[in-house]
């Protein structure tokens, strides 16, 4: 594709740094040819071909293309007689299932995306339980309701079609909601019987034309088809690909896509482009949504939002900047769940809005991106309030160095988070040995080398499709001193007695969760701070003298 | 539209009762006004946010805790990736089911079925966790491909040597009382399969606590001081073993009787084991339950009713000064309760007399006519009795009867919590034992702390109030 938008230009951009060239046949294949390709490992290639290899070959002939000494992660020391757990844990070699799942299924994200649209109800097409444990799980990490409405099919509905309880339950939504927009996603149960949904849409607003409809956007999400992650690209991909149109007036505001980033994130993103002097269209925006104030009157739908008249006029836009580098390398989803573009490509190509493909704007060079990507779209430089900002962390990293300086991280969580997270740990001095996601397909090897590149020692061990028992399994051979990730990975902090610096989603073991910054050179700082001091806290809580001054 | 002002103001949930669905009318009553004719058991209706589940919910809550069975979720990632540890279920012992394990099915095998993967996730996971038994549960996914659960089962229990039970869980069948019913036929697989040579003629099965935050030990202790031997926990703190032999027990404790009264009517059919119900909650319950047991074992052990009769009036002394006090802070406030199961409603409304408080509203997600009808007869007038309710009707009638604290899930945390109103978390995720005399404590104290809480005095809704000389909230 040769697209003429602004290119990944973090550090080491282009260098090639991993060509995924894994030795041993199934290695190479599985670490980079993502959808299916872990499935066909296990079933397919019994002979002589050791899947849980592949994370570990690659990295070593990354060390080789990056001209670093080549070192042997399997031969990495576990000092002190393996610091992580007393009793060896028992390994699980090409295992066909998956415990402790370090991913969530693909409606997921297409519910929190839609949460993201101002006056919208997230609506699941399947059966009442997806919805209801979605809500629940939601719910325990942001503390704010979170309503998701569904079509509720039943035995009946299974056999003979869920259209009508599609349309029953979306007329019922305007009755209670009034709705602007209804986001429609499909699950398993609806993909696989078949369900024509945009047929039955189509059919919806014949049917009730007289009606004032609220805007109706759908997306195929069937949660054997990826994570949560394929399911929140489809739907921001979704919205603007069903809404955004109509070719507007230039409004010179800039659309940023901003990936999934917390409330407070939202904020500081907004305000970040506010201060360049622009407007800001953020798609999708959970900031209000999922964090709001305390209501005397209880609203059904929350405030706050992206206008839908913003996502229709977003042709407007003076550009685009999406984030996620692993978004950009790879399609979002698979063919017939998603197609294959993200949602900023697809404005870039039917409207020719300069398109800026940045990573997940998590440490100093990831910023430095995003900010260079506003002062060309703007013309003006960097606002004094961020450039304070930007000075304070670089002098943070000198005055914080020494507490983390060559300490060891296993990262997990979704691509794009896990590459942001790596890159701001990598400045700090924290040498990532272990980088892991739930996806697959996520070009992840090549994203993390590119941020690594000439500041580690060792490009990281990297696993796609992994759950957490790989990652521990892996992992123990690395001696890590802390996890860096979201709340899931506590059992195993715990099993290691490391600290776990929580990040991401989701938090639901800690207060506040939702209101963690990670973006922008604030966010570098808020977390750089969090992983100092839980390395000061361990040190302190493990030393026989109780130091008040560390 | 292009007003960036709340799109939905039309909508703001100023509804009456005229207001509700024309469906969901039948499914809300007041008490006293009228004869109660609740259309329970429903289908949720499509479109209403209800706060019902699914079988698969239900089976998967029930079979949880038991510790040291290998549960397998055979379906896509997101039915096992929602219930891991999903509930506390504390465990003495082992503690495999606080492992989540899925099958994860990919687009290949909905495609092509799922029983080879199936077959070969058992063969490495029962290899490497060694279980007692296997419980796989079927997802919608499965219902629909077709999967043949039972064959694999079978031919996994024979190279195993373990019982591999198949839950036939599919969501869509139903809501969670079929999920319930599912997980009641899998362990009765289990039933009568050991000998039930040491089980003592003053014995019983614990059914329906779930071990949350140390329930089932708190009973257990009652039971025991009794003399009363347990042989299984069915299924809180629950072992495979104990369930096998559990025919031998004779008396079975139902509580929570929408999870395994079908367990305890199979039980009676086939084994003649008689059952009671029970309830652990709140102090004339509990009592009542510990007086029913021991009435039953009467004729075998005279004694016995002595020896509950001391071991209430031991606990009530040691519980009621320590009441007291919450009592006078809480009187007069009022309370909602949205709960699970209908049952669990009857034992926190009384609860709720004893620390001075009015249950206004009550409500549960899979009650039966019968259920709703006997809890009227303990209600006030007035009060609401709501039936699969959702969002919108619950924070409608919160505001509308002025409620100060929400008893229920973490799905009504956040209701209650945006309007300002108190929250006492009586479900999944309380890590706080609220069963028994020392469990009323615990529920008065949980109740106290929230509603006593000075927060409320800056809540909008509760800011006028606070503001008024009297300071009454204090």
């Amino acid at each position: 594709m040769t697209l003429d938008f602004v290119e990944l230009d973090g550090p080491c951009a282009g260098g090639d740094a991993v060509s995924g060239d894994c030795s041993g046949g199934c290695g190479g294949s599985c670490a980079e040819s993502g959808a299916g390709c872990a499935d066909s490992c296990a079933d397919g290639c019994a002979n002589g071909c050791d899947c849980s290899d592949a994370p570990e070959a690659g990295p070593e002939t990354a060390a080789d293309d990056c001209g670093l000494a080549p070192v042997s992660l399997k031969a990495a020391p576990s000092t002190g007689g393996g610091k992580p757990g007393k009793a060896p844990r028992p390994k699980r070699p090409d295992f066909v299932s998956t415990t402790n799942a370090c991913k969530l299924c693909t409606p997921l994200g297409a519910m929190l995306a839609f949460r993201g649209v101002e006056g919208a109800v997230p609506f699941l097409h399947g059966s009442q339980g997806c919805a209801t444990y979605m809500r629940r799980y939601v719910i325990s990490h942001y503390r704010e309701p979170m309503d998701i409405a569904s079509s509720s099919l039943g035995e009946k509905q299974a056999v003979y079609g869920g259209g009508p309880n599609l349309k029953k339950g979306i007329l019922n939504v305007m009755k209670k909601y009034d709705p602007v927009l209804v986001g429609v996603a499909t699950t398993c149960l609806t993909e696989t019987i078949g369900d024509d949904v945009g047929g039955y849409l189509r059919e919806f607003r014949n049917e009730f034309g007289d009606l004032d409809l609220p805007e109706i956007v759908h997306v195929h999400t069937p949660s054997y088809n990826g994570t949560h992650m394929e399911g929140w690209n489809a739907a921001v991909r979704a919205l603007v690909d069903q809404l955004a149109k109509d070719r507007v007036e230039p409004h010179g505001k800039v659309a940023l896509l901003p990936g999934f980033v917390s409330p407070a994130d939202l904020r500081h993103l907004r305000d970040l482009i506010t201060d360049f002097g622009s407007d800001a269209v953020i798609l999708p925006d959970l900031s209000d949504p999922l964090d709001g104030p305390a209501l005397e009157d209880y609203t059904p739908l929350p405030e706050g939002g992206t206008p839908l008249a913003d996502i229709r006029s977003l042709s407007g836009a003076s550009a685009v900047i999406e984030c996620g580098r692993s978004l950009a390398m790879t399609p979002t989803g698979s063919s017939g769940s998603a197609g294959s573009a993200t949602a900023g490509r697809v404005l870039h190509e039917r409207f020719g809005l300069p398109l800026h493909a940045v990573g997940l704007p998590i440490g100093l060079r990831e910023t430095d991106a995003l900010v260079a990507a506003l002062e060309a779209i703007t013309g003006k430089p960097l606002p004094r309030r961020h450039e304070l900002e930007r000075g304070r962390f670089v002098d943070a990293l000198v005055d914080g160095h020494k507490y983390v300086s060559g300490k060891r991280a296993v990262v997990y969580g979704e691509a794009d988070l896990v590459i942001g997270l790596v890159s701001l740990l990598t400045e700090i001095g924290v040498h990532t040995v272990l980088a892991a996601t739930g996806t697959r397909g996520a070009h992840l090897a090549e994203s993390i080398a590119a941020v690594t590149e000439g500041l580690l020692p060792a490009t990281p061990t990297v696993i796609e499709g992994a759950d957490f028992e790989e990652i521990a399994d892996t992992a123990e051979g690395l001696s890590p001193d802390l996890l860096v990730g979201n709340s899931k990975g506590y059992r195993y902090a715990r099993q290691w007695n490391i600290p776990l610096v929580r990040a991401g989603f989701p938090i639901h073991d800690r207060f506040g969760g939702h209101r963690l910054l990670h973006v922008g050179y604030a966010g570098a700082q808020a977390l750089m701070d969090r992983i100092v001091n839980a390395v000061i806290e361990k040190t302190q809580a493990d030393s026989p003298v109780g130091y008040c001054y560390l | 539209m292009t007003t960036a002002t709340a799109p939905n103001s039309t909508a703001t949930a100023d509804c009456r009762d005229a207001d509700l669905l024309d469906e969901r009318k039948k499914q809300v009553h007041r008490a006293g006004q009228g004869p109660i004719d609740m259309a329970c058991n429903r289908e949720s209706l499509a479109g209403a946010v209800s706060q019902r589940a699914c079988v698969f919910c239900g089976s998967r809550v029930v079979l949880y805790p038991i510790a040291d069975a290998l549960h397998l979720v055979h379906g896509p990632i997101g039915c096992a990736a929602y219930t891991w540890d999903i509930r506390g279920a504390l465990s003495s012992g082992p503690e495999l089911h606080r492992l989540s394990f899925s099958t994860d099915l990919q687009e290949k095998d909905v495609i092509f079925g799922g029983e080879k993967k199936l077959a070969a996730a058992l063969d490495e996971l029962i290899d490497l966790h060694q279980p007692k038994a296997a419980f796989v549960y079927s997802t919608c996914i499965v219902g629909l491909i077709g999967d043949d659960l039972g064959a694999v089962c079978r031919k996994m229990s024979e190279k195993k040597g373990i019982p591999v039970i198949p839950v036939q869980s599919e969501g869509f069948k139903g809501n969670k009382r079929e999920g319930y019913l599912a997980a009641c036929k899998a362990m009765f697989q289990l039933v009568g399969t050991a000998p039930t040579d040491s089980v003592s003629p003053l014995s019983v099965n614990i059914l329906g606590d779930f071990n949350l935050a140390g329930e089932i030990w708190i009973v257990r202790g009652y039971l025991e001081r009794m003399g009363i031997q347990v042989v299984a926990n069915i299924t809180g703190d629950g072992r495979v073993d104990d369930i096998r032999r559990c025919h031998g027990a004779a008396l079975n404790l139902v509580q929570c009787s929408g999870s395994t009264m079908d367990l305890a009517k199979m039980m009676k059919e086939k084994y003649g084991t008689p059952h009671l119900r029970v309830s652990y909650l709140g102090i004339e319950d509990m009592a009542d339950s510990l007086y029913a047991v021991a009435e039953h074992f009467e004729s075998v052990d005279p004694g016995i009713v002595e020896r509950t009769r001391d071991l209430v009036r031991e606990e009530l002394a040691a519980l009621m000064p320590r009441l007291r006090d919450i009592r006078r802070d809480l009187s007069g406030k009022r309370a909602a309760i949205y709960v699970g199961g209908s049952f669990k409603a009857f034992s926190l409304i009384k609860a709720f007399r004893h620390i001075g408080m009015n249950v206004v509203l009550v409500g549960s997600q899979t009650g039966t006519q019968e259920e709703y009808q006997e809890l009227e007869t303990v209600c006030d007038p007035g009060t609401v009795i709501i039936d699969d309710a959702n969002p919108l009707e619950l924070s409608h009638y919160v505001r509308e009867l002025d409620v100060d604290v929400f008893v229920g899930g973490v799905k009504e945390r956040p209701i209650a919590h945006k309007l300002g109103v108190g929250f006492c978390d009586h479900n999944h995720e309380r890590k706080i034992a609220l069963a028994g005399f020392e469990g009323m404590y615990n529920f008065a104290r949980e109740v106290h702390a929230s509603v006593m809480s000075p927060v409320w005095r800056f809540v909008p809704r509760r800011s006028k109030r606070a503001a008024a000389p009297s300071g009454a909230d204090a």
